[in-house]
């Protein structure tokens, strides 16, 4: 893919009245490397993005939101104390430096000086005190207080260093401490978090102001004048939510959209002409997601962990690729992403070979007698269902491709698609289903005693397959308690050997992110963790702005 | 009461209807000889053919698993079928039954009744339809249940008008008179000479059955896979509009068809049926 | 007519409370809860952090108390809150009173279903006149299969059809929602010429389905008028044959198209579901999707009670203007 422009402004001292010696500074970048371009496409201010999505945000305080729209729109209005890098290290955000104690127990964070909410007020640890219980607080609806109930003291050392401090070693403490907890407390002391006018009309300190919410239409964000990093180039960011993935595709090649995230059939079959060639820039990285398919352990023909191999053997993940994603992803062998530290690429794998399959089967009793095509032992036959969450037409797919392979084995499977609560609710919950297609989205930390570990499969808990498998459950009791890399990933990787064996899940893919943007937009730097982490630094030169005056 | 030689040789004279009836006899063709006419399985994927347009081994093309059109749509046309028939049955009968109990009893049951009509029909359909499959699940029995319990109100009230109006002829007090009991009364002096306008109703109905069923795909709550119904042949298409034009193009005059069909059958029924409407 | 109107008033309130009822068993009784979505499949949440959400939102309670609760609310016009994680006034999503008026989404979607309704009017009426006096002419059979395949085109392939053909390809009309972007900016006339542009497509998508169903019953209920006895007597009186059509049988055939008229508007509201998500505009069908979709209890019972207000309302002016025009049902 061609970027239309190498510059690294990271790289550049950006401060508010160095804004000529800034111009020399790129202007000579310019020059020197990109061929062929004047200095037109310099970086200037000015234009806005138009980013277009199915989802409407619902409320713009992390905390309380659950949806990834929401998450995308409250990311532009409120920092976080640390972030990931391009290398998926740990950085400070808001907080300067950290340290942690040599029992891993309490992390003290430095916040920046000199950072201001939008209205002026310093932001201060009382701001992240407030955040934090706020978070913790049982009456507050959130989903993300686990890990801040490790916590078992907060203190504020001055308005510019707070100390937390844990009962155990807990891993993926740091990373917890993103952008959930940082509220502007001048304006939210006292009020009630789920009904105040900041869940619609943000206040934050983030790169983009909140403007206006239309409802059903669209969020209009302003760069941030005072933003401590300098102000983004970009003028305004505009989130629409069109419901209606076709009408969405017409906007974008009407040229009224700059920014949406492509499915696989229209990444690679509707966007290959000329005239996205021209107008368009496509990405795609993997996502932090695996899809899978799991087996209740509960049921019956499940617990032989023979028949569970067949299947694995029955299902063709090339194919799945091929087919639904056209290409566009990675075969999933565990519960972690390829390239990531945790992963381990030398697990056994389960070629497609219905032979096999076969015979595994045949070995655990199942045998067509009755001549209907069915296998069945003790009399009854191999049915059952997987059940799949709607409105997500590629796992659908999925499990046809599925379906359709495991009918050639004499296993009918049925599919059964249900509207998300009630899938969780009726069935997860209360292990009502016999087999199941979802996905995980995993955070980058590997810790995942809560899918895997034996006691974590009680009513509403998630490991709702009931896997129980005493060597993975030490792995995971030690793995979160250790702070070391190395000794972490010899842990994992037995672990993922382990799962490997057992077959607990089918790791089916890893996807693949398939954003598409216009080509006015320049300095998108695909990295690990996507493409929007420095939009701030995305500009449209001067030449190719749109004359639009901002809404 | 429905005379059905005289009706048939009505019917034949209407070229509208006759059309109508031609194309719905048809369709019934292409649903039953289903598993003899398609060239394919159904539910064959083939992800070395995806989306490949008409040729000789798929004329209609395949679609984003590969599978054949013409297959999925031949069997489509069962499932299109057996909703818009199971839906209008169940509407039909309890349109029937609480339309006959309301106008032959009257009094305080009859108000009760058309009070239960008015609520219903005050209650956007669409909207409950949409809620219970998304709600309950959406499998092809629950979408066939909830479309029928959802439209049985214009036939009981046309049940009940018909009723009204017959229940005092001679023939009922006739009957009443040698003793008959009210069912017997109901089911088989009144009930037949009031089936004319049910059965036209019905008609209609079921095509407007296969459109709900279009706009539930559409709206991801149609019939599950591996099933193929017009409706979600129509709705991957519409991701594929101008890359895939016969994912769309087919299933949508194959719906076209069925309900121009439908409804011109049902209106040259009409008017068959019901003299009064007729030109003279 | 004032105790009429009084009556009849009275007489909505066991309706209301009855599609109320039935709407919050179905709605209720089905499997699932709301609080799911938000904690959807989020690895850090706890079974008592969901029994905590549950609680907050006075879902642990019996279904009938829930109901008397939120009957006690309504009556006196309290909505409740969303459960969505904004949890908004349900009246605020509904009835924004901070929007400029036609911003709101009900007004959108009523001003939607008006000019589609009127659309419906101005097509329907005369293809049902000619195709009434002309019945089984060449004319008559050409509209009846024109206005079935009006009917029998699904909503959103039309849609995206359309789209394709005025927005990318022909570049006359905007896509979708309601307003362009530099809306704001615009002058007063150029803002009413944008929103104009905007609402071709929709009003005339929704309006296509409506077309087919009254121009055929203004079809029967014409040929109905003609075949009465009156027309005769005002043919024999040697009148010409417009005023017989026009005067005598229009008025008489138009009468029982304003209850249908009135009956079509959950029908209306249902159909909104469809073209507002296609064409991405922000009225009442696009928000009940969404509420469906979260299971968003709240706001579902409040389209749905708002709907069937609507509709009564609908009927009850039917009713009036019938017994205006008809002396002989005229209410003593």
């Amino acid at each position: 893919m061609k970027r239309s422009s190498s510059l690294n402004p990271e790289e550049v001292p950006i401060f508010n009245g160095m804004k000529k010696l800034f111009y020399t500074l790129l202007l000579f970048f310019a020059a020197s490397t990109l061929h062929a371009q004047d200095n037109a496409t310099a970086p200037s201010y000015g234009d806005r993005l138009v980013v277009g999505t199915i989802g409407e945000p619902s409320v713009l305080i992390p905390m309380l939101a659950s949806d990834s729209a929401s998450h995308d729109v409250s990311g532009l209005c409120y920092n976080g104390l640390v972030k990931y890098d391009t290398d998926l290290t740990v950085i400070g955000d808001l907080a300067k430096s950290w340290e942690v104690s040599p029992d891993g127990l309490t992390i003290t964070f430095h916040l920046l000086p000199d950072v201001h909410w939008e209205d002026g007020a310093p932001f201060t640890a009382h701001d992240v005190e407030f955040g934090f219980k706020t978070i913790t607080n049982p009456d507050t609806p959130t989903a993300y207080a686990e890990d801040f109930r490790q916590v078992v003291k907060f203190e504020i050392i001055d308005p510019l260093t707070f100390r937390v401090t844990y009962d155990k070693p807990f891993a993926p403490a740091l990373t917890s401490w993103g952008n959930m907890t940082v509220l502007p407390s001048h304006l939210l002391a006292g009020k009630d978090i789920t009904k105040n006018e900041l869940t619609r009309k943000p206040l934050g300190l983030g790169p983009f102001s909140f403007k206006e919410w239309a409802s059903g239409e669209k969020i209009v964000m302003e760069a941030n004048k005072t933003y401590f990093e300098g102000r983004p180039y970009l003028d305004s960011y505009i989130y629409r939510f069109i419901p209606d993935a076709a009408t969405l595709f017409l906007e974008l090649q009407a040229g009224n959209i700059d920014l949406m995230t492509l499915t696989p059939l229209q990444y690679s079959r509707q966007t290959d002409t000329d005239y996205f060639k021209k107008n368009f820039q496509k990405f795609k990285y993997p996502l932090f997601t695996y899809v899978y398919f799991a087996f209740n352990f509960l049921h019956p023909y499940f617990q032989d962990k023979r028949v569970r191999q067949a299947i694995a053997h029955a299902i063709d993940k090339q194919e799945i690729i091929d087919g639904v994603l056209l290409g566009l992803g990675e075969p999933a062998t565990g519960p972690y992403v390829p390239n990531t530290w945790p992963y381990n690429p030398d697990v056994k794998k389960y070629d497609f070979n219905l032979e096999k399959a076969r015979q595994l089967l045949f070995d655990a009793g199942w045998r067509d007698t009755d001549g209907d095509g069915l296998l069945d032992r003790d009399g009854k036959p191999f049915e059952f269902s997987v059940l799949v969450g709607m409105g997500n037409s590629v796992r659908l797919n999925t499990a046809t491709i599925i379906q359709w392979r495991l009918e050639q084995l004499g296993i009918k499977m049925n599919i059964r698609v249900l509207e998300w609560s009630t899938l969780i609710n009726e069935f997860i919950d209360k292990r009502r289903f016999e087999a199941i297609l979802l996905g995980w989205s995993i955070g980058l930390d590997p810790d995942q005693y809560d899918i895997w570990h034996s006691s974590k499969t009680g009513e509403k808990q998630l490991n709702f397959i009931s896997y129980k498998n005493k060597a993975v459950d030490e792995l995971l009791e030690k793995g979160r308690r250790v702070f070391d890399v190395q000794e972490r990933k010899k842990i994992y990787y037995r672990m993922q050997e382990l799962l490997a064996e057992d077959v607990p899940y089918i790791f089916l893919y890893v996807p693949y992110s398939l954003p598409i943007v216009s080509s006015r937009i320049c300095n998108i730097k695909p990295a690990p963790i996507g493409i929007s982490y420095n939009l701030p630094k995305w500009y449209v030169p001067k030449k190719l702005q749109k004359n639009a005056p901002v809404p | 009461m429905i005379k059905l030689p005289q009706t048939t040789q009505a019917l034949l004279k209407n070229p509208l209807a006759l059309s109508g009836f031609i194309i719905v006899l048809l369709l019934f063709a292409c649903a039953v000889f289903a598993p003899v006419l398609a060239p394919y399985d159904y539910k064959e994927v083939n992800v070395r053919a995806i989306l490949a347009p008409p040729n000789i081994h798929h004329i209609f093309g395949t679609d984003e698993l590969g599978r054949d059109v013409l297959s999925r749509m031949m069997y489509g046309s069962r499932i299109s079928l057996a909703v818009g028939f199971v839906a209008v049955g169940i509407a039909t009968l309890i349109g029937i039954l609480l339309g006959a109990v309301s106008g032959y009893y009257g009094r305080w049951i009859d108000s009760c009744l058309m009070r239960l009509v008015d609520i219903m029909l005050c209650i956007p359909s669409f909207f409950l339809i949409l809620a219970v499959i998304a709600f309950i699940g959406q499998s092809i029995w629950n979408i066939m249940a909830i479309i029928g319990f959802t439209s049985w109100m214009g036939v009981s009230r046309l049940v009940r008008a018909e009723f009204l109006s017959l229940k005092e002829r001679e023939f009922v007090l006739a009957a009443r008179a040698s003793g008959a009991g009210d069912m017997r009364i109901i089911f088989s002096q009144i009930l037949p000479n009031a089936m004319a306008p049910v059965f036209v109703s019905a008609i209609l109905g079921i095509a407007a059955a296969v459109l709900i069923e279009s706009s539930l795909s559409f709206l991801g709550l149609g019939v599950q896979p591996p099933l193929p119904s017009w409706g979600n042949i129509l709705t991957s298409g519409k991701d594929n509009m101008e890359t895939a034009w016969w994912l769309s193009v087919f299933p949508g005059c194959a719906i076209l068809l069925t309900v121009l069909g439908y409804n011109l059958l049902g209106e040259g029924l009409q008017d068959v049926l019901n003299p009064r409407l007729k030109n003279k | 007519m004032i105790i009429y109107l009084i009556k009849r008033l009275f007489a909505m309130v066991p309706v209301i409370i009855g599609v109320t009822l039935i709407s919050f068993l179905i709605i209720h009784l089905a499997p699932g809860k709301p609080t799911d979505v938000m904690t959807e499949l989020n690895p850090k949440i706890t079974p008592e952090a969901r029994a905590r959400l549950e609680k907050y939102y006075g879902l642990d309670k019996p279904i009938l108390v829930q109901y008397g609760l939120w009957l006690k609310r309504i009556a006196l016009l309290d909505f409740g809150n969303s459960f969505s994680t904004d949890s908004r006034p349900v009246i605020d999503k509904i009835w924004d009173k901070k929007l400029p008026f036609p911003d709101r989404r009900l007004s959108v979607t009523i001003l939607i279903n008006l000019l589609s309704m009127l659309l419906i009017i101005a097509i329907a009426i005369p293809v049902g006149i000619y195709s009434a006096t002309r019945p089984y002419s060449l004319g008559d059979r050409i509209s009846t299969v024109c206005v079935f395949i009006g009917f029998a085109t699904p909503t959103f392939w039309l849609s995206l059809l359309l789209m394709m053909l005025f927005s990318v390809k022909l570049d006359w009309l905007p896509i979708s929602g309601l307003k362009s972007l530099n809306y704001a900016t615009l002058g007063p006339w150029q803002q009413v010429l944008d929103k104009s542009m905007h609402l071709v497509l929709p009003v005339f998508v929704s309006a296509f389905g409506g077309i087919a169903g009254m121009s055929r019953y203004m079809r029967s209920s014409m040929i109905e008028a003609i075949n009465n006895d009156y027309i005769t007597t005002a043919r024999a009186k040697g009148l010409t044959e417009r005023a017989v059509i026009y005067k005598h049988a229009l008025r008489n055939a138009l009468l029982p198209l304003v209850t249908i008229l009135g009956l079509s508007i959950p029908g209306l509201v249902g159909g909104s579901v469809i073209f507002e998500t296609i064409f991405g505009i922000p009225g009442m069908g696009q928000l009940s999707y969404q509420a469906i979709m979260t299971r968003d209890y709240p706001v579902v019972m409040g389209i749905l009670t708002i709907s069937a207000l609507l509709t009564m309302m609908g009927n009850m002016t039917a009713d009036i203007c019938y017994g205006l025009v008809d002396p002989r049902i005229r209410v003593k």
